[in-house]
């Protein structure tokens, strides 16, 4: 067997980085995909929503109902646009969907109120999507309790809320305004990575079987390991100038917190960016064509973006859920990339996601290189 | 140019078989190639040639045989056989959004050829394509793609040239040439291996080997394969020719009739039984107030190669 050439590792990549160049199409898309994806995810998604449109049914306009509607208001979570008369209107409101929430203030509730009967202040919700809710009627509670405080006086005082037996302290660390972005972002990285890295690989590779220029490549003193090496490298030059991108936009964009050191982050992203590499690399020596190629880089990239934690938060999926979502190496960046920006996280930290990614790299670099043919067998 | 005995032979294989699933593609070829030959590979279309060949540049690897290439055992060494051949694939197959200088360059790197960019500059101004160097390989013609390909292949000075079919589709002019310059690599000791559909190209090669249904079924130089098919031919002038080879159709002793334009020719293995088919035709009676004229003829290479067609099995249907 020859020796490791560097010469032809060197010949891969420049020819590599030549046909990457003469590929605008492609080229523009690695670079277009992180841009669109920020302004999508960066922009437009929010799992926090606030000013969600609210009806009210007043049947006893007094003022501590009226008290109660404001409080709604002034939380951020409601936004009362609409006063309607009767329950009919408001369950048609609700069924629309022109309205979110449907706030029934009942008859008698001020002499109720008064009489310390507990009244009823009844709160429909269109809990279809219950992430567009679940925030909102959480923050009910605290102002059905506290929002009447001030106009409960004199003879009233005794129905003012009493302090819990514990004093409850909340610390919201890392993010404590919870912006969505703040999480977004950072992973933007991992998934923009995963998605176009594997499917880039995937298809360089085919490429060749399918325009006929394999059999000239095997025809030659090539090893395996020089191919993949040198197919791999511009695209770590290309997914350098996409993190790049995205930890632009995350600063001056967004205003992400960026408390690690970004030595350490430069030095996970080789690993991550190599392990989906061999992905795509191993996809190539399975499919036909690129098409094929294309679909296995979908299939990849589903479970990746929905079980990574990226999307949906990764405590709350079931067990099995869990154990498919530990095998994806984006799961483990995430929680690298978030940690070191967002909890400022040294080496020690992450030292256990970064083993999980060498091993992920290890294996699948391993099936990559005993998928490869030397022959057209 | 015949090879001195004392010179090894550049392919020297026994007993190749390939199989691909149940199919036997390859069964039993045995090559044997003096240093300095032109050796043509011929065959019909899906008879195994493409695939011999890559046996021999260690592409494939053979399920039974064994044999040297250059000296080199084709089951163990050929990453060693690799570094010495030339391998021009049928199909186009160098990369057609680089430029022709950019795959030269690259094959170059790859075969670790020194003194590489006057060795590039020197192909560029052999293929007299000094001027189009960095235009691209896909944008050009089928026969500058085939000058491409050879240029490529011969950059890193091989000992051995494997040429699967690399004239088809280039026209007569640039197929001359080509083989002009495949003749003037044979003469400084370079081996070739080339596989065809033309028979003129044929009869330019020192050895050819006839291959069907992956079966060796002649071999040998041109006018020794043509005399041990034992074929007659009668040639056929004159009358209405399409009218006579109606007629002498499944007679006894005509084994193949082919029309030449206003001629015809008649062939079988049985010159008695062939005469006696054509006898109502010999003497020249009038058709159509044309006489009929019945000479014999050598058979062409191809009467032979049709008349081993017809004759071999296939044995994948």
């Amino acid at each position: 067997m020859t020796r490791v050439s560097v010469a032809r590792f060197v010949a891969v990549m420049v020819k590599e980085f030549i046909q990457m160049r003469r590929d605008r199409l492609t080229f523009a898309m690695m670079v277009g995909v992180p841009i669109l994806q920020l302004v999508l995810f960066g922009f437009a998604i929010n799992a926090d929503p606030k000013r969600l449109p609210t009806a009210v049914l007043v049947a006893d306009p007094g003022p501590f109902a009226r008290t109660l509607v404001a409080a709604l208001d002034n939380s951020g979570y409601f936004d009362i646009t609409r006063a309607v008369a009767g329950e009919a209107e408001l369950d048609r409101l609700l069924a629309e969907g022109s309205v979110q929430f449907a706030v029934t203030v009942p008859a008698g509730f001020g002499r109720d109120l008064q009489r310390g009967t507990r009244p009823v202040l009844l709160v429909e919700a269109d809990a279809t999507d219950p992430a567009a809710t679940s925030n909102a009627l959480a923050a009910l509670a605290v102002i059905a309790r506290q929002a009447l405080d001030p106009d409960l006086t004199g003879p009233l005082a005794p129905l003012r809320s009493t302090p819990d037996p514990v004093e409850l302290r909340v610390h919201r660390r890392y993010n404590p305004e919870g912006i969505t972005q703040y999480n977004v972002v950072p992973g933007l990285m991992g998934v923009v990575l995963s998605m176009t890295m594997v499917m880039m690989t995937a298809l360089a590779v085919t490429r060749e079987r399918e325009r006929g220029t394999m059999e000239n490549l095997l025809a030659m003193p090539v090893r395996p390991f020089e191919v993949m090496l040198g197919k791999i490298v511009p695209f770590v030059c290309v997914g350098y100038l996409q993190v790049v991108l995205i930890l632009g936009a995350a600063k001056l964009l967004f205003d992400v917190p960026l408390l690690g050191s970004l030595t350490l982050l430069s030095l996970v992203l080789v690993l991550f960016i190599a392990a989906n590499l061999a992905v795509g690399f191993t996809f190539s020596t399975l499919a036909k064509n690129q098409l094929q190629a294309m679909q296995m880089s979908f299939f990849y990239f589903l479970p990746s973006i929905l079980l990574s934690g990226f999307m949906f938060p990764f405590r709350g999926m079931p067990g099995w859920a869990q154990a498919v979502g530990e095998i994806l190496p984006l799961t483990h960046f995430l929680r690298i990339v978030r940690g070191i920006l967002l909890k400022g996280n040294g080496a020690a930290e992450i030292a256990g996601e970064v083993a999980a990614l060498a091993l992920f790299l290890a294996v699948v670099t391993a099936i990559a290189l005993k998928r490869y043919r030397q022959t057209l067998d | 140019m015949t090879p001195t005995p004392a010179v090894p032979p550049a392919i020297d294989v026994r007993g190749l078989v390939k199989r691909f699933g149940t199919r036997t593609v390859v069964n039993d070829v045995s090559i044997r190639v003096g240093q300095g030959q032109i050796y043509g590979f011929l065959g019909p279309n899906g008879s195994g040639k493409t695939t011999t060949i890559r046996l021999l540049c260690g592409l494939l690897t053979p399920d039974a045989g064994e044999g040297t290439c250059l000296g080199l055992d084709i089951r163990t060494q050929s990453a060693a056989i690799k570094r010495q051949v030339g391998y021009m694939t049928q199909k186009f197959s160098f990369w057609e959004d680089l430029s022709i200088a950019e795959n030269l360059d690259f094959v170059a790197r790859m075969y670790g050829v020194p003194d590489r960019r006057r060795k590039v500059a020197a192909a560029l101004e052999r293929l007299g394509l000094g001027n189009r160097r960095a235009q691209l390989a896909g944008e050009l013609s089928g026969g500058w793609k085939q000058r491409l390909a050879l240029a490529a292949c011969i950059l890193h000075e091989p000992k051995l040239l494997l040429l699967d079919e690399p004239t088809a589709g280039v026209d007569p002019k640039a197929r001359r040439e080509f083989w002009e310059e495949i003749h003037r690599l044979a003469g400084e000791g370079l081996t070739v291996l080339v596989s065809t559909h033309y028979m003129d190209e044929a009869e330019r090669c020192h050895e050819i080997a006839y291959i069907a249904y992956g079966t060796l079924m002649v071999h040998g130089p041109v006018d020794r394969v043509v005399a041990e098919s034992g074929l007659r031919t009668r040639l056929v002038e004159g009358g209405d020719p399409r009218r006579i080879a109606a007629d002498l159709e499944g007679k006894p002793g005509v084994e193949m009739v082919a029309v030449f334009g206003s001629r015809l020719h008649v062939s079988g293995t049985d010159a008695a039984a062939l005469d006696a088919a054509l006898k109502p035709w010999m003497g020249g009676p009038w058709m159509d107030g044309q006489a009929v004229r019945v000479v014999e003829t050598e058979p062409t290479l191809e009467d032979v190669f049709i008349h081993l067609m017809n004759r071999s099995t296939d044995n994948f249907s």
